[in-house]
């Protein structure tokens, strides 16, 4: 990032800020830390005096073509807007369909995607605190975020066969069940977690260095949170107690007993430390889900009763959902139905309109991501540009999720 | 008194319908020069951000449904959306910014602009947020852009 070359440009700076006081800083759209995106940083010697973000670079027009597929078509695209994340963000979308339906899923079915999406969820946070350790420079945090996601990604391979297009949400229920011995090695998982969470404090969160860095950096007050929409974590690190776990009622959230963790200060630091409060959340969530996850189908019956006897019979001994035909062309009664889905990066909505045709007339996604970035806009301002990284790091945000 | 008694007694004066599809949703629909008045008196009922604003295109019907999802972080408001929506003539979609009443309607609105084509007068920076800046076709949400299909080609000698 110190690397990106400064650009006068002097006609349009005269006439939007004060003459050769202020110059312009262009970051990306390359990698180097923009990541898919750019931004136009304005700079009064070393204080940022104006940030506009430029996004759109891995837009791939995905409201537009679910139009032009079958409902259940679109779970495997909208998994490509946050492939790290995937269970969290296809849920929002089949439970606003589930509604459209008027289908309930069976208990196991829902345990069983609260596991992948608190799965999903650990895996997300690494990833986001990995990539903030990187914008800083410290290259260890980034190793062993990303080493330690593999850990995560590895269960979620097999609950559902894939490390991250997971496709595992159907309207109904799931695509396949519980393996076995999986408790055993998820147990295992948490309990060597625990032990890095440990050693993620004393390298990196309590690092004199890293504190410097991060400590009343980007403050969002609590009132500014909840008027410009800013979701998940970052709305939690400024004092604001909304999940959208807490509120729409989907997997197995409300016969769980969990904490949503909130922090005061909403500076940098706060939001990185609330990532690690909610990865120790989720991880007690998952010991909850396998505790108590109730024996069951995994697709509602509805759906169980149109497939052929002899497919039902392997579908029981292999775990695997074999779906029935009906899938095809599921055509839900005209209407309309809202969803949303406590993500990693936050809450995602939809609003799927239909008009009784087996495809969707329209549907509306607004990711987390997207919503944040206000933040991008706002936060930098009035800090020095070395500590834009630092701010871009602990937003955690995600452009292909941002683009859609 | 209830969120919907509320939300009636507010809203019916300039509310040309309000309904209730779903547990968690009310929806109200306004005519097109009462966009402004309906946000703010949905932002006095404490819905003060949006989650959604969204642009549905409906040619047979010659219009555009202009669509706001407004949210709340109250407690005893968030389990609800208050949809907010109104119509605008499809060859001249202009529409009043609420920028002013919902501040997070900046890169919402500007991505409807870009999708659908809907002018919002007032909006500060209305250019291209998800498309290319050379983008020159029809706005693709709209039902007359067709997607480009490319063929499964099984080529053998």
């Amino acid at each position: 990032m110190e690397q990106s070359s400064l650009t006068f440009r002097y006609k349009e700076l005269e006439r939007a800020w004060d003459g050769e006081k202020v110059y312009e800083v262009f970051i990306g759209p390359q990698h180097p830390a923009s990541g898919h995106m750019r931004f136009i940083v304005r700079l009064d010697g070393d204080i940022i005096v104006n940030v506009e973000p430029d996004i759109g670079y891995v837009h791939r027009t995905m409201e537009k073509l679910a139009e032009t597929k079958e409902y259940i078509k679109s779970i495997p695209l909208f998994e490509r807007a946050t492939i790290i994340d995937s269970n969290n963000i296809t849920l929002g979308y089949v439970r606003a369909l589930e509604k459209l339906l008027g289908i309930e899923v069976p208990p196991r079915a829902r345990y069983l995607r609260t596991l992948l999406s608190e799965i999903n969820r650990i895996a997300s946070h690494l990833y986001g605190l990995g990539l903030a350790g990187i914008f800083i420079n410290h290259s260890t945090m980034f190793m062993w975020g990303f080493g330690d996601r593999e850990i995560w990604l590895q269960l979620a391979e097999e609950l559902t066969g894939a490390r991250l297009t997971h496709t595992y949400s159907i309207p109904g229920g799931v695509r396949s069940d519980l393996p076995q011995d999986f408790k055993d090695r998820a147990l295992k998982a948490i309990r060597y977690m625990e032990r890095r969470l440990k050693d993620y404090m004393k390298i990196f969160f309590n690092n004199p260095v890293t504190v410097a860095r991060y400590k009343d950096i980007g403050i969002l007050k609590k009132e500014d949170a909840k008027r410009l929409g800013i979701v998940g974590p970052n709305l939690r690190a400024s004092g604001v107690r909304y999940d959208a776990r807490l509120v729409e009622d989907y997997g197995a959230y409300r016969e769980i007993d969990f904490e949503v963790p909130v922090r005061e200060e909403g500076d940098a630091l706060s939001r990185l430390l609330l990532r690690i409060d909610e990865i120790k959340i989720s991880m007690d969530i998952i010991r909850q889900v396998l505790e108590k996850i109730p024996d069951g189908p995994i697709l509602a019956e509805k759906y169980l009763r149109l497939i052929p006897p002899k497919l039902r019979k392997t579908m029981e001994e292999t775990g695997r959902v074999k779906f029935p035909g009906l899938f095809a062309s599921l055509r839900p009664p005209p209407g309309e139905a809202t969803a949303r889905v406590e993500m990693g990066h936050g809450e995602v909505f939809y609003h799927i309109i239909s008009d009784g045709s087996p495809k969707p007339y329209r549907v509306r996604i607004v990711t987390p991501s997207f919503r944040n970035l206000l933040l991008l806009r706002y936060l930098p301002v009035g800090h020095r540009f070395m500590d834009f990284p630092a701010i871009y790091g602990s937003v955690d945000y995600f452009p292909p999720e941002a683009d859609r | 008194m209830n969120l919907r008694e509320k939300i009636e007694e507010k809203l019916k004066d300039i509310a040309t319908s309000i309904e209730y599809p779903r547990p968690d949703l009310i929806v109200i629909a306004v005519n097109r020069d009462r966009i402004m008045e309906a946000a703010q008196r949905i932002v006095e009922l404490g819905f003060d951000h949006l989650a959604s604003v969204e642009g549905v295109d409906l040619p047979k019907e010659n219009a555009i449904e202009v669509i706001y999802h407004a949210e709340s972080y109250e407690e005893e408001l968030r389990n609800t959306i208050v949809e907010l929506k109104t119509r605008v003539a499809r060859d001249d979609p202009k529409l009043q910014s609420l920028i002013n009443v919902w501040p997070n309607a900046l890169y919402l609105e500007r991505e409807t602009w870009d999708m659908l084509g809907v002018v919002f007068e007032g909006h500060p920076e209305l250019k291209r947020l998800l498309l290319p800046p050379w983008w020159d076709d029809i706005p693709p949400l709209r039902k007359d852009y067709k997607v480009k299909v490319e063929g499964i080609i099984v080529g053998t000698k």
